[in-house]
């Protein structure tokens, strides 16, 4: 389980995350929304480890403070919305390089590492690419290689920053029901999400930030409401919902 | 799982495979064989290999060469060709190592002043220690004057600021070069008479190598080679970026660190025994990403290897082409490797 309590993060004199609290449980899939400039980003960035923050943040009642860089890395993936992907790596080089935090310092990979990778490969469709360099996927393919870097560190909790970026409305589904498949095999999602529709669709619970801290959480019904959206984003918007789901859908003013 | 037991063959990093590996061996093997056999005295490809048995105990080869060839071959030659080969490989794999570190294609082993320093450190030596073109105060000068600078470099990046950490040690090493190259510069026009011995020793050279410039070289570059080779996988880690190479649990800060430390003292010994070869450092890493693998578990070795080769044979260019004068061996490197890489750039381009 990941509990957060009065956290804080500080960017020089301004305070990009403040007295945020929030707990995931275990094989939950939690969603952060909010407008741009929320604290979404930093609230993953200093859960793994590449921020300092104020407060509090366990896992499973241990201060994420008292994890050595390798060990947090076997604890948690993180997958930036942005990763960089040299284009001259093959894919396998590239899905080999989330074994790090298992290797000793100048170890290099071994079976079990090899194996793991296969498997990441086979669970994401992406052994027929193994030998293909990164260049030479498509948008699609390559957020499944960068999922099944993820994957591969073996780690019991994942840290998405915006997922589904840059991938066309079938890409984003795919992304999406793919990240949820692998649930089963029994993963924490903590990802932060653009887009309210899918946002409401998939997740489990919904946290709306505003300016570094929890405005409002629970259930996707709870939290997409024209009202909640028109006071933090802004925005006008209808909720629209059937039994497929809950729609949001933007209106002119 | 029978698919994944299967599938495991195609999970290789490519490494150095092994027709590439026998081809870098060769090709270092022929230019040390081309490096020894090569002058005013030509020594055939057997007689080298005669005498080098003849060297050794319990064999009873007896060496066909006459004492004036042997110590030509052994005395002139040998320690000139293996200090071109040291060098070549150290500058090489420190190329290799800054582009890693650094997430830059073109940093070489001089982007973070470690020249600008020895050049400073060699101009002091002969300005006001009154040594010659030889001796043992130049390459001590340069060495410290290499260390220093890179010191400085890292001192200087380190409190500019952590958020772009690349970008500003880049910056603190052009900051560094550029204030001691004035500093050298302005010692050089107070001492015109040693403008001569200083720019010869800038465009390097191997004319006065001997046995103890090697010992004096060798375990600088074999530790420091060694310290790269062995992360050569953390240098594949690193191209991710440092944000994510981070959260894949390396401490990249120190990772930067110690691959710094090793590349610079290892180059700031190569430079000391040779001066400043241009263009080794560039043109040798990218030949392999070209030609081989852009993984460092590809790059780094093979950088050693053919780097030890290729300035051992523009070493036998540098003093055969203008014999029995000598071409300043940055020339030659520049001058034949330019056009090489050229047509490698044209051809790997066509190959994709």
């Amino acid at each position: 389980m990941i509990e957060l309590r009065d956290l804080a993060v500080r960017f020089g004199s301004t305070e990009a995350v403040r007295d945020l609290s929030l707990e995931v449980a275990n094989d939950e899939w939690v969603m952060l929304i909010g407008p741009n400039g929320a604290g979404k980003t930093s609230v993953l960035r200093a859960l793994c480890g590449l921020l300092p923050f104020d407060g509090a943040a366990r896992v499973d009642g241990r201060d994420v403070r008292t994890f050595g860089r390798r060990e947090l890395a076997r604890l948690m993936a993180f997958v930036p919305q942005n990763p960089t992907t040299p284009s001259e790596l093959t894919v396998a080089e590239y899905v080999l390089l989330g074994r790090t935090p298992h290797l000793g310092y100048l170890g290099v990979d071994g079976r079990r590492d090899r194996k793991a990778v296969a498997q990441a490969l086979e669970r994401l469709d992406l052994l027929p690419f193994a030998k293909r360099g990164l260049g030479s996927l498509s948008g699609g393919e390559l957020q499944r290689a960068v999922l099944a870097r993820a994957l591969a560190q073996e780690a019991p909790i994942l840290l998405l920053d915006e997922p589904t970026t840059s991938l066309d409305l079938g890409r984003q589904q795919q992304a999406l029901e793919l990240i949820d498949s692998l649930r089963r095999d029994g993963l924490t999602v903590l990802s932060t999400m653009h887009d309210l529709t899918l946002a409401g669709q998939y997740a489990d619970r919904l946290v709306l930030l505003d300016r570094g801290t929890v405005a409002v959480e629970g259930s996707p019904s709870e939290v997409l409401s024209a009202a909640n959206l028109a006071a933090y984003y802004g925005a006008s918007v209808r909720i629209v919902s059937d039994e497929a789901g809950l729609f949001v859908l933007p209106t002119r003013r | 799982m029978a698919a994944v037991g299967s599938a495991e063959v195609t999970v290789r990093a490519r490494g150095v495979s092994r027709p590439w590996r026998f081809l870098a061996g060769a090709f270092l093997v022929g230019a040390l064989l081309v490096g020894l056999g090569v002058g005013p005295v030509d020594i055939g490809v057997s007689a080298i290999v005669e005498s080098a048995l003849s060297h050794l105990p319990f064999l009873h080869v007896h060496s066909p060469l006459s004492s004036l060839d042997e110590a030509v071959l052994w005395q002139i030659r040998a320690p000139r060709v293996v200090l071109a080969a040291i060098v070549g490989g150290m500058l090489a794999i420190a190329g290799s190592s800054y582009q890693g570190v650094f997430h830059n294609p073109l940093a070489d082993p001089y982007l973070l002043g470690v020249a600008a320093g020895a050049g400073l450190g060699a101009t002091l030596a002969i300005a006001y220690g009154h040594v010659g073109h030889s001796g043992q105060l130049l390459p001590l000068s340069a060495f410290i004057g290499g260390l220093a600078a890179v010191g400085a470099t890292y001192v200087l990046g380190r409190s500019a600021g952590s958020v772009r950490v690349v970008g500003s040690f880049v910056l603190a090493g052009v900051t560094v070069t550029l204030f001691l190259t004035a500093i050298q510069t302005f010692v050089q026009q107070q001492h015109s008479n040693t403008l001569r011995d200083v720019y010869a020793w800038i465009l390097g050279g191997f004319s006065t190598a001997n046995w103890s410039q090697v010992e004096v070289a060798a375990p600088y570059v074999a530790v420091s080679s060694i310290a790269i080779v062995l992360h050569r996988r953390m240098l594949d880690v690193l191209s991710v970026g440092d944000e994510e190479a981070a959260s894949l649990g390396v401490n990249v800060p120190r990772l930067r660190l110690v691959l710094v430390i090793a590349a610079t003292a290892g180059t700031a010994a190569a430079v000391s025994v040779s001066g400043l070869i241009a263009f080794v450092g560039i043109i040798v890493p990218h030949t392999i990403r070209l030609l081989v693998s852009t993984s460092y578990r590809a790059v780094v070795p093979l950088s050693f290897v053919v780097g030890a080769g290729f300035l051992v044979l523009a070493d036998v260019l540098a003093r055969t082409i203008v014999s029995p004068a000598e071409l300043p061996i940055g020339v030659v490197t520049a001058f034949f490797g330019a056009p090489f890489f050229a047509v490698v750039l044209r051809s790997a381009r066509t190959m994709r």
